[in-house]
């Protein structure tokens, strides 16, 4: 009834590419945005903030990094973590030895560290494919884990091998309250959220998505795979290692190579599966199932007023963690992003469906 | 499905608001510790025992005492799995409970590192005994850290000390060789930089041995070993880890009273299934934890005959790593009395006032007489300087069913241990741009 296109015609190219041509969705994201820049940092708790809100978006900001390697141009990355733990000590690297470079610079140079990183670990993916790659891309994860820990130049020969960082700030302004934080992230993944929906859309997403569905057709029909795959590793990696750097400096301020060991790899693949590969708003699907269903697990049980021990807690939550990703995996394969574009369907024809 | 999503939209934002609303919550006449533990993962063999103790003494001081002064202490328990984000949320979700939560013993040198910060900014008390960071024991550096009663690096030294007085002096100690077992975590490293200047100084080999986490393959590392024969084995290692490198130095035949665990692995949990094979293992002790002193009595007669008790099969009460958990709560609760005698008796302190108590600690023996740690623990004060108080510390010696005390009480070499707490110290100020604080202007 609401929801509906009747009477927006579009009369040009441009109308018709943008990427909400419905008026009620631009209305919603814009809504949105509004609720995300002002409603949340005035409104929000300091724990919905530091627990919830900031986990959520680095996570799913990685999330839609690894989507571009692994959802759009259909190359099994294991190594995110490993790409996340290249841009967090690259940026940190470059603050501390370099005084006085901006906040900002550092994290995008932890990036572009993160990219080389990733072409270099992509190159493989030239040769071979499928499961095979991604137990190369597991090469990248186990010799990050070994050089963060074994070279003491990274970590500033630091006594410990644990690295934290100074208070930050960025444009002049102190990134140090939680909602400053939470701002100051909601930034950079508004930015490149944009951005790579943009690129996923254009030529070049094409090409990935033409690699992925079948490389052979692809390289016929004039696709290099070298440049797509290599590019899809770049764009990948980078948005990876943004994600890294704003973990490590925003969420953790203190951090080991244990913070971005396989399981944050294993993590982050479960969270574009479940939120729905090759669908950057999967991606934010993903990260908030991730990130909520386990707080949400320890926190019911006490606001039921029931007394549960923490360690029978915490397997029940294991077990009920595991039974809903099968269960949303058989229920929906696609994830969480197709139930999203299901549902609007069935909204655009309601109340009448045919 | 579209229902069932919408349904669990809506329960995903009602909860959410309440877990964010519950944060403001208030009460008077009670004192909130937060309780971080891990009872779960690769290091839960030593994290049951520990929370068990930290537990059930807050439970014994509620039930014996009526709480301190009257004053009830509250309390919540917390799963972080021995990772570093669940810390970080359990920090998070608790540290503004009733009206700001006292003092956090992480149980992790990783969360440690992350909580250190955000407590800086919250102006929450991290209280680390035996473990965290070694520089802080410096408190002009970190107001808001207490590594008390001792760090890796007092332990490290007490170590090396006996060793001396093993092979006869620490002259004797020149061309030997010492070999350093570690978790390959910011815990393992931890005593690198001390035992270094020890090796300097002593003129030993140190070898250092990295094993990675969580320390269930060790086979490489022991037919190194076995290579290159130190004279001593130093082993910095934790729940798994533990049981893992005996038997593997059993498998290679490397003596196991050449061995020396780290407190976190000397406790019973970590040698009673291994037996006689583990016979002669050499651990260390924070204070006196492997005797048994009135407090234990009290917490029969008060908490477990009233089936109050946290441990319900019978392996940890009383073992080495309750008793620990046992001091760290304590150290906790008497935070609070001494700050309750310069704040006013009977009333609920918040964590900056709980700071000064941690900072003006002095348990002299009456006092420990009088809480039932008489025999497990020598007198305690701290100051604006010295956020450690003091480093006592034993050897023991399993002898294939119980622990006994070996040696006499040690306390580290200054010699060795202030400087690096110095350098680092202010290393990190520099690092951190923190300002140290001026203890003398501060009286």
């Amino acid at each position: 009834m609401l929801y509906r296109e009747n009477g927006q015609f579009k009369s040009s190219y441009r109308a018709d590419q943008q990427i909400f041509p419905i008026r009620q969705d631009r209305w919603f994201v814009g809504g949105l945005l509004l609720a995300a820049f002002v409603a949340v940092p005035l409104l929000a708790s300091e724990y919905l903030l530091q627990a919830v809100l900031i986990p959520f978006l680095i996570l799913a900001l990685a999330a839609i990094g690894l989507n571009v390697l692994v959802g759009y141009c259909g190359q099994i990355s294991l190594g995110s973590g490993a790409f996340m733990a290249v841009g967090a000590y690259a940026a940190w690297n470059f603050g501390v030895r370099i005084p006085g470079l901006p906040l900002v610079a550092q994290i995008l140079l932890g990036g572009i560290f993160a990219t080389i990183a990733g072409v270099v670990f992509g190159i493989p993916s030239l040769r071979i494919r499928g499961l095979y790659l991604a137990v190369a891309t597991l090469a990248a994860q186990f010799f990050m884990d070994w050089a963060f820990l074994r070279i003491p130049y990274l970590t500033n020969y630091s006594s410990s091998g644990n690295v934290s960082v100074p208070p930050l700030a960025a444009f002049g302004l102190p990134v140090e309250t939680p909602a400053q934080k939470y701002f100051f992230v909601l930034c950079f993944v508004l930015v490149i959220g944009v951005l790579t929906k943009n690129l996923v859309r254009g030529a070049i997403g094409r090409q990935w998505m033409a690699i992925r569905d079948m490389d052979v057709a692809a390289a016929v029909i004039g696709i290099r795979p070298v440049y797509a795959k290599l590019t899809a590793f770049a764009v990948s990696s980078f948005i990876i290692g943004v994600a890294g750097a704003l973990w490590a400096y925003i969420h953790l301020g203190s951090w080991e190579p244990l913070a971005f060991d396989l399981n944050r790899s294993l993590q982050l693949l479960f969270i574009i599966i479940i939120g729905g590969l090759g669908s950057v708003i999967g991606s934010f699907f993903g990260a908030a199932f991730m990130v909520l269903v386990p707080i949400l697990l320890t926190n019911v049980p006490q606001l039921l007023g029931l007394e549960l021990p923490v360690d029978l807690a915490s397997h029940i939550d294991h077990m009920i963690f595991g039974f809903l990703i099968v269960f949303f995996l058989i229920a929906e394969p696609h994830g969480l992003a197709r139930l999203w574009s299901i549902a609007k369907e069935k909204l655009r024809i309601w109340p009448f469906p045919h | 499905m579209k229902h069932a999503l919408t349904r669990t939209a809506a329960v995903v934002l009602a909860v959410a608001g309440l877990v964010g609303a519950a944060g403001a919550a208030q009460a008077a006449e009670e004192d909130f510790i937060p309780l971080l533990v891990y009872r779960t993962g690769s290091f839960a063999p030593l994290g049951i025992p520990w929370a068990d103790g930290k537990l059930d003494y807050l439970k014994l001081v509620n039930a014996r005492d009526g709480g301190v002064n009257g004053v009830k202490i509250t309390y919540e328990e917390c799963e972080t799995a021995y990772s570093t984000d669940k810390g970080v949320e359990c920090y998070e979700r608790l540290k503004d409970k009733m009206g700001g939560a006292t003092g956090f013993d992480t149980q992790s040198t990783g969360i440690t590192f992350a909580v250190t910060d955000r407590a800086m900014v919250d102006g929450r008390p991290v209280v680390t005994v035996g473990y965290g960071l070694s520089q802080s024991a410096d408190g002009r550096v970190f107001k808001w850290n207490f590594p008390l009663l001792g760090t890796y690096w007092t332990a490290a030294d007490v170590m090396i000390q006996d060793i001396a007085k093993r092979v006869g002096g620490e002259d004797k100690l020149k061309g030997k060789k010492i070999a350093l077992v570690y978790h390959d975590s910011p815990f393992g490293k931890e005593p690198i930089p001390l035992l270094q200047e020890r090796a300097k100084a002593n003129g030993f080999d140190l070898q250092l041995y990295p094993v990675a986490a969580p320390g269930v393959e060790q086979k490489a590392t022991w037919l190194q070993i076995r290579k290159n024969r130190p004279d001593f084995v130093l082993l910095w290692s934790a729940g798994i880890m533990t049981p893992t490198a005996i038997r593997e130095a059993q498998g290679v035949g490397y003596p196991r009273d050449k061995m020396y665990g780290i407190w976190w692995a000397s406790s019973e949990t970590d040698v009673q299934d291994l037996g006689a094979a583990a016979k002669g293992y050499h651990g260390i002790t924070i204070q006196n934890s492997a005797e048994h002193g009135r407090v234990h009595e009290d917490m029969k007669k008060y908490v477990y005959d009233k089936g109050q008790g946290s441990d319900k099969d019978g392996k940890s009460f009383g073992s080495l790593a309750y008793t620990r958990g046992m001091m760290i709560s304590m150290l906790q609760v008497e935070a609070i009395r001494t700050a309750q005698e310069k704040y006013g008796k009977g009333k609920h302190m918040t964590p900056e006032q709980v700071r000064w108590g941690y900072e003006h600690l002095n348990l002299d023996e009456a006092r420990l007489e009088k809480l039932g740690f008489a025999k497990l623990m020598r007198p305690v004060k701290t100051s604006c300087e010295n956020h450690m108080g003091t480093d006592w510390a034993r050897i023991i010696e399993w002898d294939g069913k119980k622990f006994k005390v070996v040696s006499d009480w040690y306390q580290s070499n200054p010699k060795y241990v202030q400087p690096l707490v110095k350098s680092l110290g202010d290393k990190y100020a520099a690092e951190k741009k923190l300002s140290t604080r001026d203890c003398a202007a501060e009286g």
